[in-house]
């Protein structure tokens, strides 16, 4: 999802036997639901696996904010580019406390800023997709922030301190956003024929990648159960998709607009809605940077990073010469 | 005061430089040169964009009651045409460098401090609310922007020099700020309305202060434009205007029988 394909560096779950005595009172300590915080000794695998889950997380914020800045200069009412506006400085605000409760780990945010600016970081897969009408800032509210909340709310449960207490509070906001979203879709759907076509337009687009947020099928996700040892994922890839669905399909019935999706069928035995199947083969093109905004997201962080160098180089520069000022007074 | 056309004018007036610079600073969101920045400058676009939205409601209603169309914000912010806005030439400069738009920002609110204090005692209450919410929001815009010109003019030899080709450039659309026509007059005389006259030498000492703790110069040249009632005030804009207003406004005008 925000975190999709996280490796953990190891290939089989860890058992006791494998484990020293360190990692064996670790382990007792994330059984027994007790948080681990910063200071505490942590295996090395685990710690590295939080760096890249959380500076993944806190790109995928970030990124987050290209696509529906897009549509900031061109909100239809001043009331909903305030909510916009308002709404992805929220998501630079989560940026912000995934950092930093990621520098708790001992990697600084200008390291992972790197890592993200020269591609080695990934965010989540779902940014690479455009934004071509106001429909789509609906729709993003509505299925990307509501996949995110369906991610996020057991990761507010997860073993690690400064993770969890980030999650709270950005799941509270997040909760805001997919209302805001939804009220948009709610106007459109509500509105003239050609509001209705461009929500259904967004939806047909917006649906099937957003499926694709909670990543691979858990068959496929190798790093999954290390991961789910050390809560740090609490639950699988195909379970968080199923609730998603379950939760969004009746949303969509409201609306009056269409899954995009002719296997969808409510399942009396199963009590859930059977999908169609995902295609995976765009999913790992668009985690390989072949989707269709993956150059152009990247360029422009590279170039807000670039711009920014001289004015960052600057306040630096100023501060250093306002220090040595003071110090000077004060001899 | 009573409603006549004259306020109506005025009120757009108010309302149309925060709502013009708060879409310039819009296009900054996710762009700015750190996080931090980013979320700040955001903060500020939202205030001038709810101060606007104030404004401009206020303005609907008093062309209401003047048996006229008594638009809403909406249709004032998304359906006049470039001539019918009256905002400073000053805001709609384009947003350039980090510099050029500190630099707009900082020779704006200083201006717009002081107008907005000079608006608490109008005798038009509703005028006075607005300017006292207002006014308390962009006393913290004034130290912001401050700060970045002395960060930038005392920064290193690069962004000096930016800062500085900065102010020059944008200090010919500084004038107008202090040249009321006879909208302003009219309004100033009822009361109603700042005197835009006495606001210039508290803004020369703020401006000069701030550039001389910059290591910056005052710009030598002191030709003005938009002066002889030809300026933002009066309609007649710059060229930048026209771009930012098509993009704004696009989806109104394409789906003008749309709900939002
Ligand atoms: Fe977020
Ligand atoms: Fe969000």
């Amino acid at each position: 999802m925000y975190a999709q394909m996280v490796e953990t560096g190891v290939d089989a779950v860890r058992t006791a036997a494998d484990m020293g005595g360190d990692e064996r009172a670790f382990q007792a300590r994330i059984d027994a639901d007790i948080r681990i915080e910063p200071k505490d000794w942590m295996p090395e695998a685990y710690r590295k696996t939080l760096i890249r889950q959380m500076s993944q997380h806190a790109h995928s914020e970030i990124v987050g904010m290209l696509p529906e800045g897009n549509w900031i200069t061109r909100a239809p009412t001043l009331k909903r580019k305030a909510i916009l506006m308002a709404k992805v400085q929220d998501e630079g605000g989560h940026g912000l406390y995934l950092y930093s409760a990621a520098e708790t780990l001992g990697v600084s945010r200008d390291a992972m800023t790197a890592d993200l600016l020269s591609g080695k970081a990934k965010y989540s897969s779902i940014f690479n997709y455009p934004t071509l009408t106001w429909a789509d800032i609906g729709a993003i509210g509505w299925l990307v922030d509501g996949a995110a909340i369906m991610n996020q709310i057991p990761l507010c449960r997860c073993s690690f301190g400064p993770y969890a207490r980030a999650m709270v509070r950005i799941c509270k906001e997040e909760s805001f956003h997919q209302r805001q979203g939804y009220d948009i879709m709610l106007s459109l759907a509500r509105g003239t024929p050609g509001q209705k076509a461009m929500a259904q337009d967004a939806l047909d687009r917006w649906w099937w990648p957003s499926l694709m947020m909670f990543g691979p099928s858990d068959a496929e996700s190798v790093h999954s159960a290390q991961s789910a040892a050390w809560k740090i994922k609490l639950l699988s890839n195909d379970e968080l998709r199923q609730r998603y669905v379950d939760q969004t399909v009746p949303q969509a019935d409201h609306l009056g607009i269409t899954m995009p999706d002719p296997d969808l069928a409510w399942n009396a035995d199963r009590g859930h809605y059977d999908f169609g199947a995902i295609d995976w083969a765009e999913f790992h093109a668009v985690v390989r940077g072949n989707g269709p905004c993956n150059r152009d997201r990247l360029a422009t962080r590279v170039k807000a990073w670039e711009d920014g160098g001289w004015v960052r180089d600057a306040a630096m520069a100023h501060a250093d010469r306002r220090a040595a000022r003071a110090a000077a007074a004060a001899a | 005061m009573d409603d006549d056309p004259i306020l109506f004018q005025y009120l757009l007036r108010l309302g149309d430089s925060p709502l013009i610079l708060a879409q310039q600073l819009g296009a900054w969101v996710g762009k700015g040169p750190a996080l931090e920045e980013d979320i700040a400058l955001t903060n500020v676009g939202l205030d001038l964009l709810g101060q606007a939205r104030l404004w401009l409601t206020c303005a609907g209603e008093v062309e209401a009651r003047l048996g006229g169309a008594g638009r809403s914000e909406d249709e004032l912010a998304f359906t006049r045409d470039g001539g019918e806005f009256r905002n400073l030439l000053l805001v709609e400069q384009p947003n350039g460098s980090y510099a050029d738009t500190m630099a707009r920002q900082f020779l704006f609110d200083t201006w717009h401090l002081l107008a907005l204090r000079a608006l608490l005692p109008s005798r038009d209450a509703r005028v006075a609310a607005i300017a006292d919410k207002a006014a308390r929001e962009v006393a913290y815009h004034v130290e912001r922007s401050g700060d970045w010109v002395v960060r930038l003019g005392d920064g290193t030899p690069e962004s000096h020099a930016r800062m500085q080709a900065a102010i020059d450039g944008l200090w010919m659309y500084t004038g107008e700020m202090f040249v009321p026509d006879a909208v302003e007059l009219a309004l100033i005389d009822a009361g109603v309305a700042a005197d835009v006259r006495a606001l210039e030498a508290p803004w020369r000492r703020h401006v000069d202060a701030v550039l001389a703790e910059a290591t910056l110069s005052v710009p030598q040249n002191g030709w003005m434009q938009g002066g002889g009632g030809r300026g933002g005030k009066q309609g007649v804009h710059t060229e930048h205007l026209g771009h930012l207003l098509a993009e704004m406004q696009f989806l109104q005008r394409a789906y003008p029988d749309a709900q939002w």
